[in-house]
């Protein structure tokens, strides 16, 4: 059976999954930057002590399943959640939604999609899609990440969905249920608790690994990184960060500048010109990161080389945690 | 990032998708755009992916120079650690690093070759007759 389901593609998976799930609702003024938005997705957090292939881990973004969580808690939406020990009776689950007429969000590991190009391919668990249909073997798969829809066979998914190791999914499903009729002023209100949280995590976070100062602290281990790794290993870490950064599935899309489009699209919805200010801030911020992430290339294209240019580097780290600082200071200013 | 700063170059996306960014049109207000790839992050995978290949091509030499038996290098060129393929063959780790050394994998059973090939997606004959 297939459900009358409509894409749309968007940046981030979990923020499309969000958005595609809820308009499939009749939530039609929900979009990408608002669900980032409502979800207080933008972070910064560096865990020294764990390395990801090899390479330092970072993250751009709020902890997998926030976002979903969140937007659908401020809009009054109940969600449900399901983790399987059993790979049978989680298919049995899916399925029996699927008749129904339930789309569904599913956590899957990225490694065995087979509509991604092999290149793209690493064991990343968090990875989010819909699946909202089914014809004999076939899944019709909504994956927020592609322009179009795609689909998955049972094997296929069964593989992603039983993915092993960090993040790993069991199987986890996910969908909106009771879901009452969409109410604008909850949606003001969202932003407005969508904006605090999000400031009190960059400003606030204690310890200095996360939030601006975890950005600070990725500059000052970035100066090391020539001596202590040596050039080879110390230009691959710079290309994970990158990847962290901007790569599909995992940083991808520019948070930045979807946290400088919500912030457009907050002051339409609350009638407040500041936010428009506050919008070009993070416009500034996403911008400087790409300039950083120039520099960084240069470095793994081994054009630059040397301490001087990994200094570049952490010096234009710490203009960025200075500009996100101000950014974050001046939205915990305003009133609403 | 203005929508004509949006990067249009080739990746290995081509023919796969093209990913969706948000930008700026001219007049001031974010809208999304899609993009072909950005050679910055191109490259960057590129590299990642060279020093994938150099480490499964190290391991392939072990497994040739008879310090390192099939599991080892099979286990680099699925791009996994220890940690992982315990989780997915469900052995202890130590027990996945006791079956690197090429004496303990010659008398592995089939049972235990099977549940690595699985894992790795070849063949127990393809496991165990890897010379390198």
């Amino acid at each position: 059976m297939n459900i009358d389901f409509k894409h749309i593609q968007s940046a981030h998976c979990e923020n499309g999954v969000t958005t595609n799930l809820l308009r499939f609702h009749g939530y039609d003024f929900i979009t990408e930057p608002l669900a980032f938005g409502l979800g207080s997705g933008l972070f910064y957090i560096h865990i020294p002590f764990i390395s990801i292939s090899n390479g330092p881990a970072v993250s751009f973004r709020t902890m997998p399943g926030a976002i979903f969580k969140r937007t659908c808690k401020s809009l009054g939406i109940p969600v449900e959640h399901k983790k399987f020990s059993d790979a049978a009776k989680a298919k049995q689950y899916l399925d029996n939604q699927i008749e129904i007429g339930n789309p569904v969000g599913c956590q899957v590991g990225v490694f065995n999609l087979t509509y991604f190009p092999v290149e793209y391919r690493f064991h990343f668990n968090a990875h989010n899609l819909i699946v909202y249909g089914k014809d004999g073997d076939s899944y019709s798969i909504s994956d927020p990440v592609m322009e179009t829809v795609t689909s998955l066979t049972e094997e296929e998914l069964q593989r992603v969905r039983f993915a092993k190791g960090a993040f790993a999914p069991k199987g986890h499903v996910y969908y909106p249920v009771n879901i009452p009729k969409p109410n604008i002023e909850l949606l003001r209100k969202g932003i407005v608790k969508g904006i605090k949280r999000n400031t009190r995590d960059m400003l606030y976070v204690p310890g200095g690994i996360a939030g601006v100062k975890g950005i600070k602290f990725t500059a000052n281990q970035i100066r090391k990184w020539p001596t202590k790794l040596g050039d080879r290993r110390a230009a691959l870490y710079m290309g994970q960060i990158i990847r962290m950064q901007e790569e599909i599935g995992t940083g991808g899309g520019g948070f930045r500048f979807i946290y400088a489009a919500f912030l457009e699209q907050a002051a339409q919805h609350l009638q407040m010109d500041k936010l428009m200010h506050s919008s070009d801030d993070f416009t500034r911020a996403g911008d400087l990161w790409r300039a950083a992430a120039v520099e960084m290339a240069g470095v793994y294209k081994n054009r630059l080389v040397g301490q001087e240019a990994y200094d570049k580097i952490a010096d234009m780290l710490v203009e960025i945690s200075e500009t996100e600082k101000m950014a974050f200071t001046k939205l915990s200013k305003i009133k609403f | 990032m203005k929508k004509s700063e949006v990067p249009q170059d080739k990746s290995s996306l081509a023919n796969v998708t093209r990913e969706v960014c948000y930008a700026k049109e001219d007049e001031g207000c974010y809208n999304t755009a899609l993009s072909t790839g950005w050679s910055i992050k191109a490259e960057a995978l590129e590299n990642a992916w060279t020093e994938i290949d150099r480490l499964t091509e190290e391991a392939r030499k072990e497994v040739v120079a008879g310090t390192k038996s099939p599991v080892y290098y099979f286990m680099q060129r699925k791009l996994m650690d220890i940690a992982l393929l315990a989780a997915y063959t469900g052995f202890w780790k130590i027990t996945v690093r006791r079956h690197f050394k090429p004496s303990v994998f010659e008398k592995l059973s089939e049972k235990k070759l099977a549940i690595y090939a699985d894992v790795f997606e070849i063949s127990v004959q393809e496991l165990k007759n890897f010379r390198g």
